[in-house]
């Protein structure tokens, strides 16, 4: 601990209680869901007959978001390319937290293309397109929370900053680098003084937070839910409900 | 007829989506089960005292024994790719009717009790207390939910509305708050045997009336067996068959075909209902009471196997949840599935050579095929997925000439609910009934204009039933719907082969 600065010990505290908060109720969250049983057999059909075919119909909904795009082309475009910018984004940054940094992330910082910083820009428009849909269409604005429109605003305001650190406010990504991998090796050193670099952090830290009581938990959600998730063999292989009384 | 005291769509051959339109059917509203009706089956016979808190925890209690509402009242993202899906947010323009804003009515009372957002924030995290408001909310829309899953089917996360009603019905049952009709049903058919209250005596005449019919009509001896023991085949038909059009020209259908089968088969007077209301209400034990008849009827009476008839959430129930429910089948012969879909019978029969057809006794008849929501969305039908599409149409191209599809929206997985099913078939809910027919009416009106459809076959009790009594407010004729094996039974030349 010593050499470390006052706002550093702050920081330093904030991430590991953060990370550590979201991983408890994450994965308490998603216990409930594993554990909850399900009496009866929902898969909305026609459903694959084997667990090898409902591997497929959730990969298809994981990667491709099928459903979705049965239901709204344009919601489908926006979400698809907000969540594949998003997976860039992260790939990216996980050269601050590994050293030496593998190829694919490496790839991501590409000189001259820099792919993960595009992807970052495609984020943001992805972002303002979805919030704005739910401001034009009365249907979802009908259904829109306070909450949807936070969590909107929050993710582009982290990608607004990531950004503006990268075109306007340089930032020394040395030293960031320095502390982010300090963090992961659990040997934390003293973090850069950069007010953008920690705006940037706080938001992330606060989503962090946010996470695992939002409807974020979609991530966690969507590979236990039975009507994706179960096999249609009802006639071959007679489900139990654990809990029936006869 | 009655005359409705709300405007019916025009016939465009479009499905508009309307603007929304909030509250404009927040006054339909089932009516209350009376004390017996609630006490028949197990549920306390009025509101009980501080029901909001027992509603709470009943909602607990669910969630901790249904995966289906535990993942979904975390995950939806309120994307909108519901909201334009269902069929009564299309017929009302209510914005409560949207799939997403009807799981909100419940969602916003989970947040509150049992998320630490809702807790802490209320009203900005969408959370709301329990409340006379929110009950009548309540009441009101998730009676306006046929639990057709289509909503589902657009989904990113598979969120089935159909589950979330069917806990918020639980939970009304619960605290004294139930509806007339599905309750009082549900008490005759745990009594009496079928939904009707059909006695005994009153079917068997119903039986040989049919007998002496048909004799006079075709001179061959088609017989309606009742309580035959020893009998190969039960046939477990929903009670409708039994007295309504064009439901009772369906039952003649499997008659004849069971006859040209040669198997011996009979009905039950013990189990003379297939439908179990029992899925409406969300109610596990109530559903389970209801299947058990059928079990001990089989039973009982010995049979090798179980056939069923034409009845769209009933063969959910039967198909989905009968192994859960009253299985295991050690007691019937392993060489048949059970439950078997008399549609399934009848293609076999028919490509193993078992029927003699003459076609040409439907060619009056354009044929539409309407595919009823839960045995499209919710089962399953032979033994490749999207079977229930394809065998219910192979039997009526085997027994028509003209056959047409209505639009590919409206059809197969994406098929439009009739309006009347979730235990919505009930007088005081024809508003919402008569709004929520209106995209199957346009895609029909499509398909009559364009390719002279004069008949559209349904396989569900509840959709016939429904179909006859408001498509006529549209301006078809009642005529126009038919029964599978209405279509099957005009084609059947009797004593043409010998039983395969």
């Amino acid at each position: 601990m010593e050499g470390l600065t006052g706002l550093s010990i702050v920081f330093i505290a904030l991430c590991y209680g953060a990370f550590s908060l979201f991983l408890v109720a994450f994965l308490s969250k998603v216990y409930g869901y594993a554990v909850t049983p399900s009496p009866l057999k929902i898969p909305t059909t026609p459903a694959p007959t084997t667990s090898l075919g409902v591997a497929g119909r959730m990969a298809g909904e994981v990667f491709f978001f099928t459903s979705l795009f049965k239901g709204n082309k344009w919601t489908w475009l926006g979400g698809y390319l907000f969540h594949l910018a998003l997976a860039a984004v992260l790939l990216r940054h996980l050269r601050y937290f590994l050293d030496p940094v593998p190829l694919p992330v490496a790839l991501m910082t590409y000189p001259g293309l820099e792919p993960g910083v595009w992807a970052g820009v495609v984020m943001i428009a992805a972002l303002v397109y979805l919030f704005s849909r739910r401001l034009w269409v009365d249907r979802v604005k009908y259904i829109s929370l306070f909450a949807d429109y936070f969590i909107l605003t929050l993710i582009g305001l982290i990608g607004l900053s990531g950004v503006l650190m990268k075109f306007v406010i340089r930032t020394d990504v040395e030293a960031v680098k320095e502390f982010t991998l300090g963090l992961a090796t659990l040997h934390p050193v003293n973090i850069p003084p950069d007010p953008m670099f920690i705006i940037h952090l706080l938001l992330v830290l606060a989503l962090v937070v946010y996470f695992p009581f939002s409807k974020l938990m979609h991530l966690g959600g969507i590979f236990f839910s039975p009507t994706r998730t179960q096999v249609d063999d009802c006639r071959e292989i007679r489900h139990v409900n654990p809990w029936a009384r006869n | 007829m009655a005359k409705l005291n709300f405007e019916v769509e025009k016939l465009t051959g479009e499905i508009k989506i309307p603007a929304i339109n909030p509250g404009a059917t927040a006054h339909v509203k089932p009516n209350a089960a009376k004390e017996d009706h609630n006490t028949g089956i197990g549920f306390p016979p009025s509101r009980v005292e501080n029901w909001e808190t027992k509603a709470v925890e009943k909602m607990g209690e669910l969630l901790g024994k249904y995966k289906s509402l535990r993942v979904f009242m975390d995950t939806c993202v309120r994307c909108g790719s519901c909201t334009d899906k269902c069929h009564y947010f299309i017929g009302t323009g209510d914005p409560n009717n949207m799939p997403v804003a009807r799981q909100e009515l419940m969602r916003k009372v989970y947040r509150r009790n049992f998320t630490p957002g809702g807790k802490l924030l209320g009203n900005l995290a969408g959370a709301e207390e329990m409340s006379e408001n929110v009950m009548d909310q309540w009441n009101s829309y998730f009676h306006q939910c046929s639990q057709c899953r289509r909503c589902s089917v657009y989904c990113p996360y598979g969120i089935d509305t159909a589950e979330v009603s069917m806990a918020a019905r639980e939970i009304m049952n619960s605290v004294g708050i139930g509806q007339k009709y599905c309750n009082e049903i549900l008490g005759k058919v745990t009594t009496v045997g079928n939904n009707l209250g059909l006695q005994k005596a009153a079917l068997a005449n119903t039986l040989e009336f049919l007998e002496e019919d048909t004799e006079e009509e075709t001179g061959h001896a088609v017989k309606f067996p009742l309580d035959v023991k020893g009998a190969d085949v039960l046939l477990i038909a929903p009670s409708a068959d039994f007295f309504s059009s064009p439901h009772i020209e369906g039952l003649t259908g499997y008659a004849k075909v069971f006859h040209e089968a040669g198997v011996s088969w009979t009905i039950s007077s013990y189990a003379s209902e297939f439908a179990n209301f029992g899925m409406f209400i969300g109610s596990f034990d109530t559903m389970q009471t209801v299947a058990k008849r059928i079990r001990d009827a089989a039973q009982e009476l010995g049979v090798k196997r179980i056939i069923v008839g034409e009845c769209g959430h009933a063969w959910r129930v039967a198909y989905s949840f009968w192994h859960t429910l009253i299985g295991p089948w050690d007691f019937l012969d392993p060489k048949y599935q059970t439950p078997t879909h008399i549609a399934e019978f009848t293609l076999d029969l028919i490509q193993r050579g078992g029927l003699k057809l003459d076609k040409s006794a439907n060619d009056e008849r354009v044929v539409t095929f309407h595919d009823s929501c839960n045995v499209a969305r919710a089962s399953r039908m032979g033994d490749r997925p999207g079977g229930q599409f394809d065998i219910p149409r192979e039997v009526i191209r085997s027994v028509c000439n003209n056959f047409v599809e209505m639009d590919e929206n409206t059809i197969r997985e994406f098929t439009y609910c009739c309006g009347g099913g979730g235990g919505l078939l009930t007088d005081e809910l024809m508003e919402i009934r008569v709004k929520g027919v209106s995209p199957r009416a346009q895609a029909l009106h499509e398909v009559m204009e364009r390719k002279g459809v004069n008949t559209m076959a349904a396989i569900c009790a509840i959709c016939k039933a429904q179909f006859t009594k408001v498509l006529p407010e549209y301006g078809f004729d009642m005529e126009v719907v038919a029964s599978l094996h209405q279509l099957v039974s005009d084609a059947i030349i009797l004593g043409g082969k010998p039983g395969v």
